[in-house]
């Protein structure tokens, strides 16, 4: 009975204490500025359904995306056996699904088990290629300290987890064999999974009755105690991307990627520009609350997609190793952009909930977090937005700033102010007369 | 003039109360750049021996904004997007080929929302379709027998806009044989000039983009680059001239490549 109130106290608190927390995440989402998304739903589902469910995109690097594949598998499965858990949590039974499920039952396990030790090998494949190769894009500079330190954690988490599993099914193999498990006998001398019919009597066979229940209990507290702790700790860690990769796939932008938006304060002051029948002395239309800031200078100045974006990023640094500039040692990194827009959306939430939605701490993500220099090394080739995974657009945030850069604090490269007013003066980039455009045709 | 080197205007068409199946948008870099005016005359011929009605806007043509969008400054942007499509609407424009992705993406994708809806094809997509209906033969005796080609993607043209196959399959015309790049197409490097870096310097860093762009090229032996944009062709030049390898590497716009080997 006692571990029916504990396990009840637990399961509340970790669900609990996981939607407070995803709660702010969406609260600080929708700090962002709006965007239309809501289009196209069969689309977006299509979309989602290859790039987050089929993982498309991980495939054009086939070795990580076997590895990924064998753990996302292995994750996805293990929750039915998470159901059983948190069933026998609250009952008080042991193995409740067992006895009506027969064949079915031990098949799903025995999969889950599988699935457990590719995910157990990959994970320890992943461990090396961070730690042991360090495979380039996961030991940039924006990946020390903390980065470094939330990839491993999060495989270490995951290597005690399966551990605990086998723990579970192994010891209560061993257990069943001799008629001493808790979960009903069906008249049959084994559970007969793949995995723990082999390791449960080779790890635990000849150990006392008692030894093995508490091996076994070991096991299944600290199965379930470890699902809550990774739970818990996703809202805090890049690994969130495990459940935003859906939404962030369903909100994808479906124009082309080279197509930028078409900013509609601009829309309005330039057509009454170009109108002839405009009255010039009119007076302006009041507008409706406070005047929006031409692009991007902090996060609430992004849309709630690109911010969606960062809370979404895993840190891969695929965007980063494909990226020309930084390919070429420019200052400029994709995947600094995404973590620089968390950091300080997490900072500002933070600040706007303690302090009230007026605040303002003085800091800004242009300067305190990403310089000028990074945003000008962009060639805006769209390699970034290709390469991300789960559709992320680090361009976009790119050129929101610059749009502030430009023409909110007339910070612009001096040759690029040159080619600006070449524009404006003879409609082309360099300092030609209209009148010459044709030339060509006459010229040999 | 010879005759493949017509260029009517719109103005004059107008005049003479004719309406062309399709505007040849030239852009800046295919007015005013002494490398991208061989790119522009070698359309032209290729439209006028396809017998393609065709006009220019010549001194009514005005940058499309690309560049001052990609540098962040929007109003120059949409300035220029509607006084173009002032003019563009005025002639009652309905199709429009460009000579550069930049111009295309930028009309293609960004100008509908400010009221300007044309159909608009990149030259690659144009005359890919002039061959395939059998109106432009390349020459017997190929020019390019035995030459290796690669072909170099426009960010704005391939990943932007998802064009990959137009210049290829234009290449797989010529008689010579064409290499991919270990980068190509959807992970295609840029050549370095797009989002405006074309017109100031990089910042700093340890290589420029096109250098790093020209040694992936070199590294399947070429004797020539194709490209399909003006800015990748100055950015692949220069990097070839960087590397010393003008003598082996010649840097050709598809459409040239084409003219050339249907002799015009």
């Amino acid at each position: 009975m006692i571990s029916i109130i504990i396990f009840v106290v637990l399961l509340v608190a970790g669900f609990g204490f996981f939607a407070m927390n995803v709660g702010k995440i969406r609260a600080n989402i929708l700090l962002g500025r709006d965007v239309n998304r809501s289009d196209n739903k069969g689309e977006r589902i299509k979309v989602m359904s290859l790039i987050a469910l089929g993982q498309k995109k991980m495939f054009k690097r086939p070795l990580p995306a076997f590895l990924h594949f064998c753990l996302y598998a292995a994750f996805v499965i293990t929750q039915i056996e998470l159901i059983e858990i948190i069933a026998d949590g609250i009952s008080g039974e042991h193995r409740l699904f067992r006895a009506s499920l027969g064949g079915f039952y031990t098949f799903m396990i025995s999969f889950i088990e599988i699935l457990s030790i590719l995910a157990f090998v990959a994970t320890f494949i992943f461990l090396a290629r961070r730690n042991l190769i360090k495979v380039p894009r996961l030991n940039m500079k924006e990946m020390k300290g903390w980065p470094k330190l939330d990839g491993n954690l999060i495989l270490v988490m995951e290597l005690i987890l399966i551990c605990f599993i086998f723990m579970m099914n192994g010891a209560d193999e061993v257990l069943y064999a001799q008629g001493l498990s808790h979960a009903t006998d069906l008249g049959d001398d084994s559970f007969n999974f793949a995995v723990s019919q082999f390791i449960g009597p080779a790890l635990f066979g000849g150990m006392s009755e008692s030894t093995l229940h508490i091996i076994e209990r070991i096991g299944w507290w600290g199965h379930i105690v470890m699902v809550f702790t990774f739970l818990n700790y996703l809202p805090f860690s890049k690994h969130f991307h495990i459940i935003l990769a859906f939404p962030n796939t369903y909100f994808s932008n479906l124009n082309p990627q080279g197509q930028f938006t078409n900013m509609d304060a601009v829309m309005k002051e330039v057509k009454l520009m170009m109108d002839p029948d405009a009255d010039p002395y009119a007076a302006p239309e009041e507008p409706e609350g406070e005047p929006q800031r031409f692009g991007a200078k902090d996060v609430e100045d992004l849309t709630w997609k690109n911010l969606l974006d960062s809370y979404t990023c895993t840190e891969c640094g695929r965007c980063t190793s494909n990226c020309p500039a930084n390919q070429t040692g420019k200052l400029l990194s994709p995947r600094k952009i995404m973590m620089d827009t968390r950091d300080r959306l997490e900072e500002k939430g933070a600040g706007l909930r303690k302090n009230g939605k007026d605040y303002d701490d003085g800091k800004s993500l242009l300067n305190d977090y990403i310089t000028e220099e990074e945003l000008w090394a962009c060639t805006s080739c769209n390699a970034c937005v290709e390469a991300c995974p789960v559709n992320i657009d680090p361009l976009s945030i790119i050129m929101d700033m610059r749009r502030y850069l430009v023409m909110e604090e007339s910070k612009v490269p001096t040759e690029l102010a040159g080619m600006i007013s070449n524009i404006e003066n003879n409609g082309a980039p360099w300092q030609f007369s209209p009148d010459d455009r044709l030339n060509w045709k006459d010229e040999q | 003039m010879s005759d493949l080197m017509k260029v009517p205007t719109m103005a004059e068409m107008t005049a003479n109360g004719e309406v062309p199946e399709i505007l040849f948008w030239v852009g800046c870099s295919g007015s005013f750049d002494d490398r991208a005016k061989k790119i522009t005359k070698a359309i032209v011929k290729i439209l006028n021996k396809c017998e393609v009605k065709f006009a220019v806007l010549g001194a009514e043509e005005s940058c499309t904004g690309d560049p001052a969008k990609r540098a962040g400054n929007e109003f120059l942007f949409q300035m220029q997007a509607m006084q173009n499509i002032e003019v563009l609407n005025g002639y009652e424009i309905k199709k429009i080929v460009t000579g550069c992705p930049h111009c295309f993406n930028t009309m293609k994708n960004e100008y509908p929302e400010l009221g300007g809806n044309y159909e608009v094809v990149h030259h690659t997509q144009l005359i890919q379709s002039l061959i395939a209906d059998g109106k432009l033969q390349m020459k017997e005796g190929d020019t390019f027998k035995g030459k290796r080609i690669t072909f170099h993607d426009p960010c704005y043209l391939g990943r932007g806009n998802n064009v990959y196959e137009a210049p290829r399959s234009m290449l797989e015309k010529l008689d010579a044989e064409l290499v991919e790049m270990k980068n190509c197409k959807a992970k295609g490097t840029c050549c370095g000039a797009g989002g405006a870096q074309m017109f100031k310097e990089a910042e700093k860093g340890d290589k420029e983009v096109n250098v790093k762009r020209t040694e992936e090229a070199m590294e399947v032996k070429p004797n020539i680059i194709a490209t399909g944009c003006p800015f990748c062709n100055t950015m692949m030049t220069d990097g070839v001239k960087n590397k010393d390898q003008e003598e082996n590497i010649e840097v050709i716009d598809v459409a040239e490549l084409i003219a050339t080997a249907a002799d015009l």
